[in-house]
Protein backbone atom coordinates (compact mmCIF):
# COMPACT_ATOMS: atom_id res chain seq x y z
CA UNK A 1 0.00 0.00 0.00
CA UNK A 2 2.55 2.69 -0.48
CA UNK A 3 1.78 3.29 -4.22
CA UNK A 4 0.83 7.13 -4.53
CA UNK A 5 -1.38 6.00 -8.33
CA UNK A 6 -4.41 7.45 -8.73
CA UNK A 7 -4.79 5.77 -11.95
CA UNK A 8 -3.72 1.99 -12.42
CA UNK A 9 -0.39 2.18 -14.14
CA UNK A 10 -0.81 -0.65 -17.49
CA UNK A 11 3.10 -0.48 -17.62
CA UNK A 12 3.45 -2.62 -14.33
CA UNK A 13 0.24 -3.93 -14.32
CA UNK A 14 0.51 -6.09 -17.21
CA UNK A 15 3.40 -8.02 -16.14
CA UNK A 16 2.24 -8.50 -12.59
CA UNK A 17 -1.49 -9.61 -13.58
CA UNK A 18 -0.29 -12.54 -14.38
CA UNK A 19 -0.44 -13.91 -10.79
CA UNK A 20 -3.78 -12.62 -9.56
CA UNK A 21 -5.81 -15.69 -10.98
CA UNK A 22 -9.45 -15.00 -10.68
CA UNK A 23 -10.55 -18.09 -10.76
CA UNK A 24 -8.85 -19.17 -7.73
CA UNK A 25 -10.39 -15.37 -6.31
CA UNK A 26 -14.12 -16.73 -7.08
CA UNK A 27 -13.35 -19.98 -4.68
CA UNK A 28 -13.19 -17.28 -1.98
CA UNK A 29 -16.91 -15.98 -2.54
CA UNK A 30 -19.47 -18.50 -1.54
CA UNK A 31 -22.47 -16.83 -3.24
CA UNK A 32 -20.69 -17.15 -6.58
CA UNK A 33 -21.89 -20.85 -7.15
CA UNK A 34 -25.47 -20.39 -7.12
CA UNK A 35 -27.62 -20.39 -10.22
CA UNK A 36 -30.38 -18.06 -11.19
CA UNK A 37 -33.34 -19.79 -12.68
CA UNK A 38 -30.58 -22.87 -13.62
CA UNK A 39 -28.40 -20.82 -15.14
CA UNK A 40 -25.18 -19.47 -13.47
CA UNK A 41 -25.22 -16.24 -11.81
CA UNK A 42 -22.95 -13.55 -13.74
CA UNK A 43 -22.86 -11.03 -11.53
CA UNK A 44 -21.67 -7.06 -12.93
CA UNK A 45 -23.86 -4.85 -10.24
CA UNK A 46 -20.57 -4.13 -8.54
CA UNK A 47 -20.96 -0.62 -8.60
CA UNK A 48 -23.77 -1.28 -6.08
CA UNK A 49 -22.80 -3.76 -3.99
CA UNK A 50 -20.58 -6.32 -4.26
CA UNK A 51 -20.10 -10.01 -3.11
CA UNK A 52 -18.76 -10.87 0.42
CA UNK A 53 -15.62 -13.28 0.74
CA UNK A 54 -15.78 -16.61 3.19
CA UNK A 55 -13.38 -14.70 5.37
CA UNK A 56 -15.72 -11.54 6.08
CA UNK A 57 -18.49 -13.93 6.60
CA UNK A 58 -16.73 -16.22 8.92
CA UNK A 59 -15.51 -13.18 10.80
CA UNK A 60 -18.88 -11.46 11.42
CA UNK A 61 -20.36 -14.84 12.93
CA UNK A 62 -17.09 -15.78 14.92
CA UNK A 63 -17.97 -11.93 16.48
CA UNK A 64 -21.68 -12.63 17.44
CA UNK A 65 -20.96 -16.96 18.50
CA UNK A 66 -18.23 -15.71 20.54
CA UNK A 67 -16.86 -12.10 20.63
CA UNK A 68 -19.92 -9.93 21.10
CA UNK A 69 -20.12 -7.06 23.84
CA UNK A 70 -19.96 -3.53 24.33
CA UNK A 71 -17.37 -1.93 23.54
CA UNK A 72 -15.00 1.23 25.76
CA UNK A 73 -17.07 0.55 28.13
CA UNK A 74 -17.33 -2.70 31.01
CA UNK A 75 -13.96 -4.21 32.32
CA UNK A 76 -15.02 -7.46 31.25
CA UNK A 77 -12.65 -9.98 29.27
CA UNK A 78 -15.12 -9.86 26.22
CA UNK A 79 -15.59 -5.60 26.48
CA UNK A 80 -11.88 -5.45 25.88
CA UNK A 81 -11.71 -8.11 23.32
CA UNK A 82 -14.23 -6.78 21.75
CA UNK A 83 -12.63 -3.41 21.79
CA UNK A 84 -9.33 -4.43 20.85
CA UNK A 85 -10.84 -6.21 17.44
CA UNK A 86 -12.95 -2.61 16.51
CA UNK A 87 -9.71 -0.38 17.41
CA UNK A 88 -7.81 -2.90 15.17
CA UNK A 89 -10.36 -2.60 12.36
CA UNK A 90 -10.04 1.06 12.53
CA UNK A 91 -6.07 0.85 12.38
CA UNK A 92 -6.49 -1.28 9.41
CA UNK A 93 -8.85 0.76 7.57
CA UNK A 94 -5.85 3.45 8.53
CA UNK A 95 -3.47 1.26 6.86
CA UNK A 96 -5.71 0.34 3.77
CA UNK A 97 -5.64 4.50 2.79
CA UNK A 98 -2.22 5.27 4.05
CA UNK A 99 -3.74 7.54 6.68
CA UNK A 100 -1.08 8.87 9.45
CA UNK A 101 -2.99 7.70 12.39
CA UNK A 102 -5.65 5.76 13.16
CA UNK A 103 -7.61 8.57 14.97
CA UNK A 104 -8.16 10.42 11.69
CA UNK A 105 -10.45 6.97 10.62
CA UNK A 106 -14.26 7.49 11.90
CA UNK A 107 -16.28 4.59 11.35
CA UNK A 108 -19.96 5.62 9.63
CA UNK A 109 -22.90 3.69 8.63
CA UNK A 110 -21.75 4.30 4.33
CA UNK A 111 -19.69 6.72 2.39
CA UNK A 112 -23.61 8.64 2.40
CA UNK A 113 -23.14 9.00 6.34
CA UNK A 114 -19.83 10.18 5.90
CA UNK A 115 -20.30 13.28 3.68
CA UNK A 116 -23.45 14.15 5.64
CA UNK A 117 -20.83 14.29 8.56
CA UNK A 118 -18.37 16.27 6.44
CA UNK A 119 -21.33 18.70 5.24
CA UNK A 120 -23.26 18.97 9.10
CA UNK A 121 -20.04 19.25 10.94
CA UNK A 122 -17.15 21.01 8.90
CA UNK A 123 -19.10 22.81 6.48
CA UNK A 124 -22.17 23.99 8.05
CA UNK A 125 -20.24 26.00 10.79
CA UNK A 126 -17.85 27.39 8.56
CA UNK A 127 -20.58 28.28 4.99
CA UNK A 128 -22.22 32.06 4.98
CA UNK A 129 -24.40 33.59 2.97
CA UNK A 130 -22.66 33.83 -0.73
CA UNK A 131 -20.22 31.11 0.23
CA UNK A 132 -19.74 28.14 -2.14
CA UNK A 133 -19.82 24.31 -2.34
CA UNK A 134 -18.10 22.99 -5.46
CA UNK A 135 -19.37 19.48 -6.77
CA UNK A 136 -19.04 18.34 -10.30
CA UNK A 137 -21.91 16.97 -12.82
CA UNK A 138 -20.51 13.03 -11.78
CA UNK A 139 -21.64 13.04 -8.26
CA UNK A 140 -23.68 10.38 -6.87
CA UNK A 141 -26.58 11.73 -5.57
CA UNK A 142 -24.97 11.30 -2.23
CA UNK A 143 -22.60 13.58 -3.04
CA UNK A 144 -24.93 16.06 -4.09
CA UNK A 145 -28.12 15.98 -1.62
CA UNK A 146 -25.92 16.70 2.05
CA UNK A 147 -24.08 19.89 0.31
CA UNK A 148 -27.98 21.23 -0.94
CA UNK A 149 -29.30 20.78 2.30
CA UNK A 150 -26.68 22.60 3.96
CA UNK A 151 -26.37 25.83 1.45
CA UNK A 152 -29.97 25.52 2.08
CA UNK A 153 -29.34 26.08 5.98
CA UNK A 154 -26.54 28.62 5.50
CA UNK A 155 -27.57 29.92 2.33
CA UNK A 156 -24.72 28.90 0.68
CA UNK A 157 -24.38 28.05 -3.18
CA UNK A 158 -23.92 25.05 -5.07
CA UNK A 159 -21.57 25.49 -7.79
CA UNK A 160 -21.17 22.44 -10.16
CA UNK A 161 -18.17 21.24 -12.52
CA UNK A 162 -19.05 20.52 -15.79
CA UNK A 163 -18.25 17.37 -17.63
CA UNK A 164 -17.30 16.88 -21.39
CA UNK A 165 -19.17 14.45 -24.12
CA UNK A 166 -16.52 11.73 -22.80
CA UNK A 167 -17.68 11.97 -19.39
CA UNK A 168 -14.28 13.77 -18.52
CA UNK A 169 -14.37 16.55 -15.51
CA UNK A 170 -13.54 20.05 -17.66
CA UNK A 171 -10.35 20.89 -15.65
CA UNK A 172 -10.64 24.54 -16.83
CA UNK A 173 -14.09 25.36 -15.96
CA UNK A 174 -12.78 23.68 -12.58
CA UNK A 175 -10.11 26.56 -12.37
CA UNK A 176 -12.42 29.23 -12.92
CA UNK A 177 -15.35 27.80 -11.08
CA UNK A 178 -12.62 27.44 -7.94
CA UNK A 179 -12.97 31.03 -6.45
CA UNK A 180 -12.38 32.88 -3.20
CA UNK A 181 -16.01 32.08 -1.97
CA UNK A 182 -15.13 28.52 -2.61
CA UNK A 183 -15.37 27.18 0.92
CA UNK A 184 -15.14 22.90 0.12
CA UNK A 185 -14.83 20.57 -3.46
CA UNK A 186 -16.42 17.74 -3.05
CA UNK A 187 -15.05 14.87 -5.63
CA UNK A 188 -15.85 11.53 -6.86
CA UNK A 189 -11.92 9.56 -6.91
CA UNK A 190 -14.36 7.40 -9.61
CA UNK A 191 -17.56 8.09 -11.11
CA UNK A 192 -20.00 5.26 -10.18
CA UNK A 193 -22.49 5.48 -13.13
CA UNK A 194 -19.58 6.34 -16.11
CA UNK A 195 -16.49 4.59 -14.55
CA UNK A 196 -14.38 7.91 -15.05
CA UNK A 197 -11.33 8.01 -13.08
CA UNK A 198 -10.70 11.76 -12.16
CA UNK A 199 -7.66 13.19 -11.54
CA UNK A 200 -8.34 13.98 -7.87
CA UNK A 201 -4.45 14.54 -6.66
CA UNK A 202 -4.66 17.09 -9.88
CA UNK A 203 -7.81 18.41 -8.43
CA UNK A 204 -6.49 18.26 -4.71
CA UNK A 205 -3.68 20.23 -5.64
CA UNK A 206 -5.20 23.10 -7.28
CA UNK A 207 -7.41 23.67 -4.36
CA UNK A 208 -4.65 23.67 -1.92
CA UNK A 209 -2.97 26.46 -3.85
CA UNK A 210 -6.66 28.78 -2.64
CA UNK A 211 -6.36 27.07 0.56
CA UNK A 212 -9.78 24.70 -0.39
CA UNK A 213 -10.32 21.87 1.24
CA UNK A 214 -11.19 18.59 -0.45
CA UNK A 215 -13.72 15.80 0.01
CA UNK A 216 -12.83 12.56 -1.96
CA UNK A 217 -16.18 10.81 -2.62
CA UNK A 218 -13.85 6.91 -2.72
CA UNK A 219 -16.95 4.64 -2.31
CA UNK A 220 -16.31 2.91 -6.09
CA UNK A 221 -12.30 3.52 -6.00
CA UNK A 222 -12.00 1.56 -2.48
CA UNK A 223 -12.49 -1.90 -4.41
CA UNK A 224 -10.65 -0.76 -7.20
CA UNK A 225 -7.56 0.56 -6.68
CA UNK A 226 -4.60 1.82 -3.79
CA UNK A 227 -5.64 4.47 -2.74
CA UNK A 228 -3.04 6.84 -0.69
CA UNK A 229 -4.63 9.90 1.39
CA UNK A 230 -1.77 11.86 2.56
CA UNK A 231 0.00 11.36 -1.22
CA UNK A 232 -3.57 12.57 -2.17
CA UNK A 233 -3.53 15.68 0.38
CA UNK A 234 -6.93 15.55 0.48
CA UNK A 235 -8.94 16.75 3.99
CA UNK A 236 -11.42 13.83 3.75
CA UNK A 237 -11.83 11.02 1.74
CA UNK A 238 -15.21 8.38 2.25
CA UNK A 239 -15.18 4.87 1.49
CA UNK A 240 -18.07 2.31 2.34
CA UNK A 241 -17.65 -1.12 3.66
CA UNK A 242 -20.20 -2.98 1.26
CA UNK A 243 -18.80 -1.83 -1.93
CA UNK A 244 -15.23 -3.35 -1.39
CA UNK A 245 -16.30 -6.54 -0.26
CA UNK A 246 -17.17 -6.03 3.46
CA UNK A 247 -20.70 -5.24 5.59
CA UNK A 248 -23.45 -3.02 4.79
CA UNK A 249 -24.15 -0.84 6.99
CA UNK A 250 -19.79 0.12 7.85
CA UNK A 251 -18.30 3.07 6.07
CA UNK A 252 -15.12 5.04 6.80
CA UNK A 253 -14.47 8.87 6.58
CA UNK A 254 -11.04 9.86 6.58
CA UNK A 255 -10.21 13.24 8.53
CA UNK A 256 -7.08 14.70 8.34
CA UNK A 257 -6.16 14.72 12.54
CA UNK A 258 -6.03 19.28 12.81
CA UNK A 259 -9.28 19.47 10.57
CA UNK A 260 -10.92 16.52 12.58
CA UNK A 261 -10.04 17.84 16.16
CA UNK A 262 -11.52 21.51 15.30
CA UNK A 263 -14.82 19.99 14.08
CA UNK A 264 -18.24 19.87 16.22
CA UNK A 265 -19.52 16.95 16.48
CA UNK A 266 -22.11 15.09 14.28
CA UNK A 267 -24.53 13.65 16.70
CA UNK A 268 -24.72 13.40 20.39
CA UNK A 269 -24.95 10.56 22.83
CA UNK A 270 -23.05 8.31 24.19
CA UNK A 271 -19.44 7.16 23.51
CA UNK A 272 -18.87 10.97 21.98
CA UNK A 273 -18.89 12.61 25.76
CA UNK A 274 -15.83 12.61 28.05
CA UNK A 275 -18.43 14.18 30.67
CA UNK A 276 -22.02 15.12 31.00
CA UNK A 277 -23.83 17.48 33.54
CA UNK A 278 -27.02 18.82 32.53
CA UNK A 279 -24.80 22.69 32.69
CA UNK A 280 -21.99 20.99 30.42
CA UNK A 281 -21.09 18.53 28.64
CA UNK A 282 -17.30 17.88 27.57
CA UNK A 283 -17.22 16.48 24.07
CA UNK A 284 -14.41 12.85 23.43
CA UNK A 285 -11.15 13.17 21.68
CA UNK A 286 -11.25 12.49 18.00
CA UNK A 287 -12.76 10.20 16.63
CA UNK A 288 -14.90 8.94 19.31
CA UNK A 289 -16.28 12.45 18.72
CA UNK A 290 -18.11 11.33 16.48
CA UNK A 291 -19.17 7.97 16.85
CA UNK A 292 -22.22 8.83 19.19
CA UNK A 293 -24.36 5.44 20.41
CA UNK A 294 -23.18 2.09 19.72
CA UNK A 295 -21.28 1.85 16.75
CA UNK A 296 -21.68 -1.60 13.65
CA UNK A 297 -18.88 -3.42 15.77
CA UNK A 298 -19.15 -6.55 14.07
CA UNK A 299 -19.60 -4.26 10.92
CA UNK A 300 -15.79 -2.47 11.50
CA UNK A 301 -14.37 -5.83 12.69
CA UNK A 302 -16.33 -7.24 9.15
CA UNK A 303 -14.65 -4.45 7.10
CA UNK A 304 -10.74 -5.26 8.77
CA UNK A 305 -11.44 -8.41 7.28
CA UNK A 306 -12.37 -7.57 4.21
CA UNK A 307 -9.18 -5.32 4.27
CA UNK A 308 -6.47 -8.04 5.56
CA UNK A 309 -8.29 -10.15 2.17
CA UNK A 310 -7.46 -7.43 -0.16
CA UNK A 311 -4.23 -6.99 0.80
CA UNK A 312 -3.61 -10.33 0.57
CA UNK A 313 -4.85 -10.54 -3.09
CA UNK A 314 -2.65 -7.01 -3.66
CA UNK A 315 -4.76 -3.82 -4.99
CA UNK A 316 -2.27 -3.06 -7.59
CA UNK A 317 -2.86 -6.30 -8.65
CA UNK A 318 -6.89 -6.45 -9.03
CA UNK A 319 -6.46 -3.00 -10.76
CA UNK A 320 -4.45 -4.44 -13.28
CA UNK A 321 -6.58 -7.75 -13.93
CA UNK A 322 -9.76 -5.10 -14.06
CA UNK A 323 -8.09 -3.00 -16.63
CA UNK A 324 -7.97 -5.70 -18.95
CA UNK A 325 -10.51 -7.29 -18.29
CA UNK A 326 -12.60 -3.86 -18.83
CA UNK A 327 -10.88 -3.47 -22.37
CA UNK A 328 -12.24 -6.93 -23.07
CA UNK A 329 -15.72 -6.00 -22.19
CA UNK A 330 -15.30 -2.50 -24.04
CA UNK A 331 -14.65 -4.38 -26.99
CA UNK A 332 -16.77 -7.27 -26.91
CA UNK A 333 -20.08 -4.62 -26.51
CA UNK A 334 -18.37 -2.55 -29.34
CA UNK A 335 -18.70 -5.70 -31.36
CA UNK A 336 -22.40 -5.66 -30.58
CA UNK A 337 -24.67 -3.69 -33.11
CA UNK A 338 -26.32 -0.85 -32.02
CA UNK A 339 -24.70 -1.10 -28.47
CA UNK A 340 -23.38 2.53 -28.03
CA UNK A 341 -21.26 3.33 -24.52
CA UNK A 342 -22.22 6.17 -22.20
CA UNK A 343 -18.83 7.64 -20.61
CA UNK A 344 -15.62 6.88 -22.59
CA UNK A 345 -12.80 8.64 -20.44
CA UNK A 346 -9.30 7.80 -21.12
CA UNK A 347 -9.02 6.85 -17.42
CA UNK A 348 -11.73 4.38 -16.55
CA UNK A 349 -12.31 1.90 -13.88
CA UNK A 350 -14.17 -1.12 -15.13
CA UNK A 351 -17.89 0.49 -15.45
CA UNK A 352 -19.33 0.13 -18.79
CA UNK A 353 -22.26 2.31 -18.83
CA UNK A 354 -24.68 1.61 -22.44
CA UNK A 355 -27.41 1.36 -23.97
CA UNK A 356 -29.07 -1.28 -26.35
CA UNK A 357 -30.47 0.58 -30.14
CA UNK A 358 -33.74 1.94 -28.77
CA UNK A 359 -34.52 -0.36 -25.87
CA UNK A 360 -35.15 0.66 -22.38
CA UNK A 361 -32.62 -0.28 -20.10
CA UNK A 362 -35.15 -2.08 -17.93
CA UNK A 363 -35.90 -3.87 -20.97
CA UNK A 364 -32.95 -4.87 -21.10
CA UNK A 365 -32.46 -5.85 -17.31
CA UNK A 366 -35.38 -8.26 -17.50
CA UNK A 367 -33.90 -10.23 -20.46
CA UNK A 368 -30.31 -10.44 -18.92
CA UNK A 369 -31.79 -11.84 -15.82
CA UNK A 370 -32.97 -14.72 -17.39
CA UNK A 371 -29.86 -15.53 -18.46
CA UNK A 372 -28.42 -14.83 -14.78
CA UNK A 373 -27.07 -11.63 -15.55
CA UNK A 374 -27.60 -9.15 -12.89
CA UNK A 375 -26.68 -5.72 -14.39
CA UNK A 376 -27.69 -2.14 -13.00
CA UNK A 377 -30.32 -0.47 -14.96
CA UNK A 378 -31.71 2.91 -14.35
CA UNK A 379 -29.98 6.39 -13.66
CA UNK A 380 -27.84 5.12 -10.78
CA UNK A 381 -28.54 7.86 -8.11
CA UNK A 382 -27.08 10.06 -10.57
CA UNK A 383 -29.98 12.00 -12.27
CA UNK A 384 -27.86 15.11 -13.21
CA UNK A 385 -25.47 12.73 -15.80
CA UNK A 386 -28.30 11.03 -16.81
CA UNK A 387 -29.59 14.79 -17.68
CA UNK A 388 -26.18 15.91 -19.10
CA UNK A 389 -26.41 13.12 -21.41
CA UNK A 390 -29.76 13.07 -22.28
CA UNK A 391 -30.91 9.93 -20.89
CA UNK A 392 -33.18 8.47 -18.40
CA UNK A 393 -31.21 5.84 -17.81
CA UNK A 394 -28.82 3.23 -18.96
CA UNK A 395 -27.63 -0.22 -18.66
CA UNK A 396 -24.65 -0.69 -16.70
CA UNK A 397 -21.94 -3.72 -16.10
CA UNK A 398 -19.32 -2.74 -13.25
CA UNK A 399 -17.10 -5.33 -12.60
CA UNK A 400 -14.78 -6.75 -9.99
CA UNK A 401 -11.99 -9.01 -8.88
CA UNK A 402 -13.97 -11.95 -9.23
CA UNK A 403 -15.43 -11.43 -12.79
CA UNK A 404 -13.85 -13.49 -15.89
CA UNK A 405 -13.91 -13.01 -19.56
CA UNK A 406 -16.32 -16.07 -20.10
CA UNK A 407 -19.13 -13.90 -17.94
CA UNK A 408 -18.55 -11.29 -20.56
CA UNK A 409 -19.23 -13.77 -23.28
CA UNK A 410 -22.33 -14.56 -21.41
CA UNK A 411 -22.81 -10.84 -21.37
CA UNK A 412 -22.64 -10.32 -24.89
CA UNK A 413 -24.65 -13.61 -25.91
CA UNK A 414 -27.22 -12.30 -23.66
CA UNK A 415 -27.42 -9.02 -25.67
CA UNK A 416 -27.86 -10.72 -28.70
CA UNK A 417 -30.64 -12.38 -27.26
CA UNK A 418 -32.33 -8.98 -26.18
CA UNK A 419 -31.38 -8.09 -29.80
CA UNK A 420 -33.75 -10.91 -30.70
CA UNK A 421 -36.19 -10.54 -28.51
CA UNK A 422 -36.84 -7.20 -29.80
CA UNK A 423 -36.69 -7.95 -33.52
CA UNK A 424 -33.84 -5.90 -33.76
CA UNK B 1 -37.05 -18.11 -23.72
CA UNK B 2 -40.71 -18.94 -22.39
CA UNK B 3 -41.38 -16.94 -19.81
CA UNK B 4 -39.64 -14.02 -21.80
CA UNK B 5 -41.70 -13.92 -24.53
CA UNK B 6 -44.40 -14.69 -22.10
CA UNK B 7 -44.14 -11.19 -21.00
CA UNK B 8 -42.49 -9.64 -24.56
CA UNK B 9 -45.97 -10.96 -26.60
CA UNK B 10 -46.08 -9.88 -29.80
CA UNK B 11 -48.71 -7.52 -28.95
CA UNK B 12 -46.83 -5.60 -26.64
CA UNK B 13 -43.58 -5.15 -28.64
CA UNK B 14 -46.27 -4.01 -31.76
CA UNK B 15 -47.23 -1.31 -29.18
CA UNK B 16 -44.34 -0.30 -27.94
CA UNK B 17 -43.09 0.46 -31.66
CA UNK B 18 -45.95 2.24 -33.03
CA UNK B 19 -47.93 3.34 -29.62
CA UNK B 20 -51.43 4.29 -30.43
CA UNK B 21 -52.89 8.04 -28.83
CA UNK B 22 -49.53 9.15 -27.82
CA UNK B 23 -50.13 12.37 -28.18
CA UNK B 24 -51.06 16.05 -26.55
CA UNK B 25 -54.74 17.12 -27.51
CA UNK B 26 -55.68 20.56 -28.09
CA UNK B 27 -58.08 20.78 -24.66
CA UNK B 28 -58.15 17.71 -22.50
CA UNK B 29 -60.50 18.32 -19.69
CA UNK B 30 -58.33 16.27 -17.46
CA UNK B 31 -54.74 15.77 -17.37
CA UNK B 32 -52.07 13.71 -14.57
CA UNK B 33 -48.99 12.98 -14.59
CA UNK B 34 -46.84 9.89 -13.80
CA UNK B 35 -43.53 9.38 -12.73
CA UNK B 36 -41.51 6.60 -11.86
CA UNK B 37 -38.29 7.14 -9.57
CA UNK B 38 -36.87 3.90 -9.85
CA UNK B 39 -36.12 4.40 -13.68
CA UNK B 40 -36.64 8.33 -14.55
CA UNK B 41 -39.70 7.30 -16.51
CA UNK B 42 -42.56 9.93 -16.83
CA UNK B 43 -45.72 9.66 -18.41
CA UNK B 44 -48.55 12.45 -19.05
CA UNK B 45 -52.38 11.40 -19.18
CA UNK B 46 -54.99 13.08 -20.95
CA UNK B 47 -58.45 12.57 -20.66
CA UNK B 48 -61.60 14.41 -22.23
CA UNK B 49 -64.94 13.61 -20.17
CA UNK B 50 -68.50 14.29 -21.77
CA UNK B 51 -70.01 14.23 -18.51
CA UNK B 52 -69.01 10.41 -16.93
CA UNK B 53 -67.81 9.29 -20.27
CA UNK B 54 -64.05 8.92 -21.40
CA UNK B 55 -64.57 10.55 -25.04
CA UNK B 56 -60.98 10.27 -25.29
CA UNK B 57 -57.99 9.25 -23.62
CA UNK B 58 -53.68 9.88 -24.57
CA UNK B 59 -50.26 10.26 -23.35
CA UNK B 60 -47.24 11.38 -23.27
CA UNK B 61 -43.96 9.95 -22.20
CA UNK B 62 -41.39 7.21 -23.44
CA UNK B 63 -40.51 4.63 -21.48
CA UNK B 64 -39.76 0.44 -21.49
CA UNK B 65 -41.50 -1.49 -23.40
CA UNK B 66 -43.78 -2.47 -20.97
CA UNK B 67 -44.96 1.03 -19.72
CA UNK B 68 -44.67 2.05 -23.28
CA UNK B 69 -47.62 -0.59 -24.46
CA UNK B 70 -49.55 -0.21 -21.24
CA UNK B 71 -50.45 3.20 -21.99
CA UNK B 72 -51.03 2.66 -25.94
CA UNK B 73 -53.26 -0.52 -24.94
CA UNK B 74 -54.99 1.16 -22.31
CA UNK B 75 -55.62 4.38 -23.80
CA UNK B 76 -57.37 2.23 -26.84
CA UNK B 77 -59.37 -0.10 -24.56
CA UNK B 78 -60.76 2.97 -22.30
CA UNK B 79 -62.33 5.36 -25.00
CA UNK B 80 -66.14 5.37 -24.75
CA UNK B 81 -65.70 3.51 -21.43
CA UNK B 82 -67.36 5.24 -18.31
CA UNK B 83 -65.36 6.52 -14.93
CA UNK B 84 -66.77 3.53 -13.10
CA UNK B 85 -65.85 1.04 -15.87
CA UNK B 86 -62.23 2.25 -15.86
CA UNK B 87 -61.62 1.92 -12.30
CA UNK B 88 -63.51 -1.76 -12.61
CA UNK B 89 -60.74 -2.38 -15.63
CA UNK B 90 -57.89 -1.08 -13.68
CA UNK B 91 -58.93 -3.20 -10.82
CA UNK B 92 -58.97 -5.73 -12.55
CA UNK B 93 -55.66 -5.15 -14.43
CA UNK B 94 -53.98 -4.80 -11.17
CA UNK B 95 -54.95 -8.32 -10.51
CA UNK B 96 -53.83 -9.90 -13.34
CA UNK B 97 -50.63 -8.38 -13.22
CA UNK B 98 -49.58 -8.85 -9.55
CA UNK B 99 -50.71 -12.31 -9.87
CA UNK B 100 -53.97 -12.13 -7.66
CA UNK B 101 -56.85 -13.84 -9.21
CA UNK B 102 -59.06 -11.82 -10.89
CA UNK B 103 -61.93 -14.05 -11.84
CA UNK B 104 -64.17 -14.52 -14.46
CA UNK B 105 -66.86 -11.78 -15.57
CA UNK B 106 -67.73 -8.06 -16.45
CA UNK B 107 -65.34 -6.40 -17.63
CA UNK B 108 -63.49 -7.84 -19.79
CA UNK B 109 -59.89 -7.21 -19.97
CA UNK B 110 -59.50 -7.64 -23.72
CA UNK B 111 -55.96 -7.46 -25.33
CA UNK B 112 -55.40 -6.37 -21.71
CA UNK B 113 -54.24 -10.30 -21.00
CA UNK B 114 -51.42 -9.57 -22.47
CA UNK B 115 -49.70 -8.52 -19.56
CA UNK B 116 -50.43 -11.91 -17.85
CA UNK B 117 -46.39 -12.43 -18.08
CA UNK B 118 -45.77 -9.37 -15.72
CA UNK B 119 -47.03 -11.13 -12.60
CA UNK B 120 -43.92 -13.31 -12.96
CA UNK B 121 -41.64 -10.41 -13.09
CA UNK B 122 -42.14 -8.28 -9.91
CA UNK B 123 -39.88 -5.26 -10.45
CA UNK B 124 -42.15 -4.83 -13.72
CA UNK B 125 -45.53 -4.41 -12.42
CA UNK B 126 -45.15 -0.71 -11.21
CA UNK B 127 -43.95 -0.29 -15.25
CA UNK B 128 -47.47 -1.60 -16.06
CA UNK B 129 -49.25 -0.20 -13.36
CA UNK B 130 -47.92 3.49 -13.49
CA UNK B 131 -50.03 4.98 -16.39
CA UNK B 132 -53.35 3.39 -15.22
CA UNK B 133 -52.23 5.17 -11.17
CA UNK B 134 -52.04 8.42 -13.43
CA UNK B 135 -55.46 7.85 -15.24
CA UNK B 136 -56.87 7.18 -12.02
CA UNK B 137 -55.42 10.95 -10.48
CA UNK B 138 -56.49 12.27 -14.09
CA UNK B 139 -59.93 10.71 -13.14
CA UNK B 140 -60.07 12.13 -9.58
CA UNK B 141 -58.55 15.51 -10.71
CA UNK B 142 -55.33 15.38 -8.71
CA UNK B 143 -52.52 18.06 -9.55
CA UNK B 144 -49.69 16.54 -7.82
CA UNK B 145 -47.38 14.04 -9.78
CA UNK B 146 -48.34 10.30 -8.92
CA UNK B 147 -45.44 7.99 -7.98
CA UNK B 148 -45.07 4.47 -8.36
CA UNK B 149 -42.71 5.02 -4.55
Amino acid sequence: MTTTATTPDPSTGSTKAGSFDPIRARRDFPILTRTIGGKPLVYLDNAATAQKPQVVIDTICRYYESQNANIHRGVHRLSVDATRAYEQARAKVAGFISAARPEEIIFVRSATEAINLVAQSYARPRLGAGDEVLITTMEHHSNIVPWQIVCQQTGARLRVVPINDAGELEMEAYDKLLGPRTKIVAVAHISNSLGTINPVKEIIAIAQRQGVPVLVDGAQAAPHLPIDVQALGCEFYAISGHKMFGPSGIGALYGRFDVLDAMEPYQGGGEMILSVTFDKTIYNHVPHKFEAGTPNIAGAIGLGATIDYLDTLGLDKIAAYEQGLLDYTTKTLASIDGVRLIGTARHKAAVVSFLVGDIHPHDVGTILDQEGIAVRTGHHCAQPVMQRFGLTATVRASLALYNTESEIDVLGAGLRTVLEVFGS
Amino acid sequence: MTELTDLYQELILDHNRSPRNRRRPAVPSRKAEGYNPLCGDRVTVYVSLDGEVLKDVSFEGSGCAISTAAASIMTQGLKGKSVGEARALFEKFRRLVTGDPAGDGEPELGKLHAFGGVSRFPARVKCATLVWHTLMAALNDREEVVSTE
